[in-house]
Order: C-alpha cells, then sequence, then structure tokens
C-alpha cells in the first residue's frame, strides 16, 4: 500500500495498470453497496410495517443493535478469514467451548475471573492456530477440518461440563467476578449518566415499578455493542490500509500467485483462524459475563449466522473479495431482520423463510455488483 | 298473549343487553416465551393451547422460541417482547442466570410476567412473576401418594432413573410422604440403562417381596420396568403408576398393568396464563396462589380423549 501511495507522488507519469474510473462510479461501486441498499431496504421495511410496535423506542432500538452486535462480532472473524480463502464452521461450538472453560476455570476450580479469561483467549486461539496449521498442512479443504473441529470442540464441551459437574449449565459467574477487574470490560455498560439524564428528562421511558423505578429503561451502551464497534474498525483499517491486509487480499485470490510475489500465505491464513477463533471467544466472554452462566450447547449454528452475515455483506465464498464494513452491515440486517420479524409479529417459524429469501437477494443482488467492479463475465 | 310477549320482549332486551355489555376492551396482546427449539413437538400443544386461549378470548397471543434453543438468545427474545410493550409476557424460567435479568426488566417496566413450566414457584417469586404455573414435583407425588393409599398401598418401589435431578427425588420423596412412610431404600438410583434398570427392578423385587406399589418417573424407567414385570409374573398384579406419558406407557395402562400415569398437562400451562392475564388486564381480578397444571392422572377411562388428543391437545 505505502509502495502505490509512492507511485502515485510522482503525478505527471500515469500508471497504466491503474484503470481510471469516473468519481461517481467509483464511489457508488464498492462491495458493500448490496449491504448498503439491504440495510436501507429493511429499515424503510420495518419502519412501515412495525413502526408503533416500540421497535423504534430506545429499548426496541437496544435490542436489534445487540443482537446485530453479536452477529458483527463473529462475522468480522469470519469476514477477514473468508477473504483470506478459507472457512471456519467451528466458531459456534467455540464459543460454547470458550463459555464453558471461562465458568469451569472460575466457578469450578476457583481461578480469578480475570485469569480465567485470559486462559479461555490463550487455548482458543491456540486451537485456531492448530485449526489453521491443520489446513495448510494436510491441504485439505477448511470446510471439513473446520467441520471435524465442529464435533471434536462441541463433544468436548459436554463431556467436560458433565464429567466436572454433573451438570450442562454451568452458573454462578456473575458472583464469581464480583470485584474483578477484568470482568466489567466484557460486561458492564457506558454512558450510563447520559442515559439517567435523558430518562431524568423524559426522552426516554423509565422503569414505573420495582426497586429500579425512576431508571431508565436502558441504562447505557452495552460493553457488547462497544466490542463491536472496536473490531469493526480495527479489522476495517487492517484490511484497506494495512500492507497485512493486502496479504489477506491476495492470499484468498490466487494464493499459488501470493506466494510466487512473496507474500507469506501460509502464515496470513494461521493467523485469520486464530483472529476468528479470538472473535468466538470474545462473543462468548461477553454473552457469559452479562448472563452469568455458561452453556455447553451456546452458540449452535452461529458459525452459520457469521457466514450469512458477510455473504450478506457482499464477501465472495471462494476468497479474495469483500469489506468489513459490508459484513458488519450484513450483520445490522440480519439482527434487525431476526428481531424486526418478532416486533411486526410475523409467526417465529417464519423467520427462517425471511432469511432465505434475503441471502437470496443479497447474493443475487451482490454478484451483479461484483460484476460491474471486476468487469468479469 | 300480550304480557308474555312484552316479556319475552324485555327478557331479549336484558339478554341482548347483557351480551353487548363490552365493559372492557377486547385485542389485547400477550406474548408467550419458550426455551425450546423449533425441532421439539411437546411445545405444539402449547402453541395450540394459546391459539385457543387468544379465540375464545379475544385476545393475540404470539408464539416465541430461539430456533435452536440456544437459552442466550431466549433472553434476546424476552427483551425484545418487553420492547414490543405487550400487556402480559408468559415465558419458562428455564435458566435462572441466564433469565432473571430480563425478566426483571419486564416487571420493572410494568408488564404483567407469568412463569410456566420450568422453573419453580421460589423462583417465579424472586423474578417478580404474578404467578408459577407448573407442576411442583414434591406435589405431584404427594397426590399421587395420596391416590395410592387410597388404593391400599403401604410400600412401594420407586425407580429413580435421574437420581442427579432434585426434581426427580422429590417425585419420590412426594410419594412416600403422600402414602405416610418413610422414603428410606424404597428409591433405587437405577441408571439409565434399560437392561441395568429392568435387573435392577427384578433383583429389588425379589428381595422384597411384600413391595405393594412400584413406581416409575417417566418412559426411561418405566419401558425397562413394564419389562420386569412381565417376566416375574408381577404384571397387572402389583400397584404400578409413573410419571409423564410414552406410547408403552399408554398401552400398558390400556392393558391394565399400568393403574395410572401423571401428566403435567402442558395445555393448561399455556391455556390458563392467557386466561389469567386477560382477566387480570379486563377485570382486575388474579388468582391468590400458583396453578399446578398436574398432576393429571389418566387411567384407563380417560384414555380415550389421550389417544384421540396426543400431540394437539394432550
Amino acid at each position: 500500500m505505502s509502495e502505490t501511495a509512492e507511485a502515485n507522488e510522482t503525478p505527471p507519469v500515469e500508471d497504466e495498470r491503474i484503470k481510471e474510473m469516473a468519481g461517481f462510479r467509483k464511489a457508488m461501486i464498492r462491495p458493500e453497496l448490496g449491504a448498503i441498499c439491504g440495510t436501507i431496504l429493511v429499515f424503510v421495511f420495518f419502519f412501515l410495517t412495525a413502526r408503533d410496535s416500540g421497535m423504534f423506542g430506545p429499548a426496541g432500538i437496544l435490542n436489534w443493535s445487540v443482537v446485530s452486535a453479536q452477529f458483527a462480532i463473529i462475522a468480522v472473524g469470519a469476514c477477514l478469514l473468508m477473504i483470506a480463502g478459507e472457512f471456519d464452521l467451528s466458531v459456534g461450538s467455540m464459543i460454547g467451548f470458550a463459555g464453558i472453560v471461562i465458568a469451569l476455570l472460575s466457578v469450578s476450580l476457583g481461578w480469578p475471573v480475570w485469569a480465567s479469561i485470559i486462559a479461555a483467549f490463550v487455548i482458543c486461539t491456540g486451537l485456531g492456530a492448530v485449526n489453521g496449521w491443520l489446513v495448510i498442512k494436510t491441504g485439505l479443504p477448511s470446510f471439513i477440518v473446520t467441520l471435524a473441529t465442529l464435533f471434536i470442540l462441541r463433544g468436548l464441551t459436554i463431556f467436560a461440563a458433565i464429567a466436572t459437574t454433573r451438570k450442562t449449565i454451568i452458573g454462578g459467574v456473575r458472583d464469581a467476578a464480583e470485584g474483578d477487574w477484568l470482568a466489567p470490560i466484557f460486561a458492564g455498560k457506558i454512558f450510563k449518566g447520559f442515559f439517567q439524564w435523558m430518562g431524568d428528562h423524559g426522552w426516554i421511558e423509565t422503569f414505573s415499578r420495582g426497586t429500579r423505578e425512576g431508571m431508565p429503561v436502558v441504562e447505557g451502551v452495552p460493553m457488547l455493542i462497544v466490542w463491536a464497534i472496536i473490531l469493526v474498525v480495527f479489522a476495517h483499517i487492517l484490511l484497506t490500509k494495512t500492507r497485512f491486509g493486502n496479504w489477506i487480499f491476495a492470499s484468498g485470490g490466487d494464493a499459488q500467485a501470493a506466494r510466487y510475489a512473496g507474500v507469506p500465505v501460509n502464515k496470513t491464513k494461521i493467523l485469520m483462524f486464530m483472529f476468528t477463533a479470538f472473535c468466538a471467544t470474545l462473543f462468548a466472554t461477553l454473552q457469559v459475563m452479562e448472563f452469568g452462566s455458561a452453556g455447553a450447547d451456546r452458540g449452535l449454528l452461529k458459525e452459520f449466522e457469521a457466514i450469512i452475515s458477510v455473504v450478506i455483506g457482499g464477501a465472495l465464498l471462494t476468497g479474495g473479495y469483500g469489506s468489513v464494513v459490508g459484513a458488519a452491515l450484513g450483520a445490522l440486517v440480519f439482527g434487525v431482520v431476526q428481531q424486526g420479524l418478532f416486533f411486526a409479529g410475523v409467526e417465529s417459524s417464519l423467520f427462517r423463510v425471511f432469511l432465505g429469501i434475503i441471502l437470496l437477494l443479497a447474493v443475487i443482488l451482490n454478484t451483479y455488483i461484483r460484476r460491474m467492479i471486476t468487469g468479469e463475465r | 298473549m300480550k304480557k308474555t310477549l312484552t316479556a319475552l320482549a324485555a327478557a331479549a332486551t336484558l339478554a341482548a343487553t347483557s351480551f353487548s355489555v363490552p365493559a372492557y376492551a377486547e385485542g389485547e396482546r400477550y406474548v408467550l416465551v419458550s426455551h425450546a427449539p423449533d425441532s421439539d413437538s411437546w411445545w405444539n400443544t402449547i402453541k395450540n393451547g394459546i391459539d385457543l386461549a387468544g379465540e375464545q378470548l379475544g385476545v393475540t397471543v404470539e408464539y416465541r422460541n430461539p430456533p435452536t434453543g440456544d437459552l442466550a438468545d431466549m433472553a434476546r427474545i424476552i427483551e425484545q417482547a418487553a420492547a414490543s410493550k405487550p400487556n402480559g409476557i408468559i415465558t419458562t424460567l428455564a435458566d435462572f442466570d441466564v433469565l432473571r435479568g430480563p425478566i426483571e426488566d419486564a416487571v420493572a417496566q410494568g408488564i404483567n410476567v407469568i412463569i410456566m413450566n420450568s422453573g419453580t414457584p421460589e423462583q417465579a417469586r424472586e423474578v417478580g412473576a404474578l404467578m408459577y404455573v407448573g407442576q411442583p414435583e414434591y406435589d405431584a407425588g404427594f397426590a399421587a401418594g395420596l391416590r395410592a393409599k387410597g388404593d391400599g398401598v403401604s410400600s412401594f418401589l420407586c425407580v429413580n432413573h435421574f437420581i442427579s435431578s432434585p426434581a426427580s427425588t422429590d417425585r419420590c420423596q412426594g410419594f412416600a410422604d403422600g402414602l405416610g412412610v418413610e422414603l428410606g431404600s424404597q428409591m433405587i438410583d437405577s441408571g439409565q440403562d434399560p437392561s441395568e434398570i429392568k435387573n435392577k427392578v427384578l433383583a429389588y423385587l425379589s428381595a422384597n417381596p411384600d413391595t405393594d406399589a412400584v413406581l416409575t418417573l417417566g418412559p426411561t424407567s418405566a419401558d425397562p420396568t413394564i419389562k420386569a414385570l412381565e417376566e416375574n409374573g408381577l404384571a397387572g398384579d402389583i400397584y404400578f403408576g409413573t410419571f409423564d406419558l410414552g406410547s408403552d406407557i399408554v398401552e400398558a395402562i390400556k392393558s391394565g398393568v399400568i393403574q395410572w400415569g401423571i401428566d403435567q398437562q402442558p395445555f393448561l400451562q399455556a391455556y390458563l396464563p392467557v386466561v389469567v392475564l386477560t382477566n387480570l388486564d379486563r377485570f382486575g381480578v388474579l388468582p391468590g396462589n400458583n396453578i399446578n397444571s398436574g398432576p393429571g392422572f389418566v387411567t384407563n377411562d380417560g384414555l380415550a380423549l389421550v389417544e384421540q388428543f396426543a400431540g394437539e391437545f394432550r
């Protein structure tokens, strides 16, 4: 990237490798265009159908933002990995596994919560590295390798939980996390004063009874959303503004060509597997810290939710193409649709039908946009 | 004649007015949130229950569940339900840690909450719910014990296939207390393996030939116990009761091997909360206690209805 920047600084000589594009077209035609259209469409749709259902009240906004943020956290990892040309189907199992690791260490073994969280991150990113290493060494499709990890981790999680505590749900993490220095980073809420102030002025609703009477319904911005934003910004900068970002694109686009050009493809891919595992662990930690318990069946099918978000966001399943902003918008679309259908009062068994239709529309639209960008036929 | 006509007319007017007094606003909206994944067929009864209640009372009841059964997703659904401002929420309390926060928030927002099926009356009170509608296991066992005592039972064998669950032990303890005897060693830890259960039952009954009755806690322990009784010739002779229903259990009730099966009656767990919430919203009336949807005793007499409505309302 920096090299191109230098090249551009010598203006008169035009680089014949860079195609000139009209400004408007350049601004419009980007991988996330489909996701932007989708987001607008989805919001207009729900604004028309579910406006007076509380969906756009403070509590409603918080509800679908939290769900979208959850999707975004795992989608960012899946997005970078997918651009690097690989899949990780073990995300959901990793979430369950990481949660149980934290709960087992902190509640059953009495470790301090901060140590348990750090241990979970170390173990899980390590497992991510194993995933990546296996894919690189065996040359097998990551689809198969991580499918195996999906089963292994889920089985191990259930076994570990039952063997040590005879239960599949381990509670008591909230009490263990009392006074811990690291836990608030995952469980707290920020801007509480601001929301209280809005509540006092009657701009947002307050609780009408009970011990929390007078406190605003929305207490603050959950750390879950903060983490999602941090992750999206970080990954976006990594992907578009750094040399490593170019490596990611190159590894996914054509690994062999990238190797000839001196890109450390193996290292890049393994790091991306680790990053995906990191995102899954982050998801699990946030969930365990918020709810105070870990369940061996948590995170079921989350890998597909991550992949769906990324695909809605315009990334190519075969790698080498996509955008983090697109994936984040894909997560937003997914979250808004999932919760919005409840607000609109649609029979919940129809949720999957809507999801399928949106996925199909998104892929068709994205394919069309991609052809416009790359000029492929 | 004219008198009769006037009387009739008066009666008709009276009837008409009494029919057309909508002193309440119809169309309340309630949300039932369950913890069951889409594929769990048991909950179909629940859906039919709320549909029927909604139809009869003129209210809307929406059914929501996490598609994969993920309880963390369920917490989001409760938050969502609260944000949509329904008149009331009916929910299960499958995991107290995960769900208490969202439920307490809903209660604090002024939404009436009833806990159904999972959880305990104590937990329901703690989160601020109006009541608990379900089958408290100890009470169910106690009622079964009283019934057995009336039938002349004074000793029993409780086949506990899930000894680590407090609810299972509550069932046996309740039964013993209902009979008015010590539980003592009359409860055996049978394990989950069918042949193991069968052999343990056979061994216990040959070592304790005076045993009057057998109590099993579900299809897992009932089915092998039926086999055991067929093998030692006590089938139909010994008093046999069980919790929960299954196809083998229904067959055994029909053939007289099992005297009764205890049904927790999911239909009532769905139907009654809607009735309670609607009447609370319309007239401000509220029953003063938790509602036990079970134990409903299924005997040979009531079997026709069970078979007819199995999977629909039973």
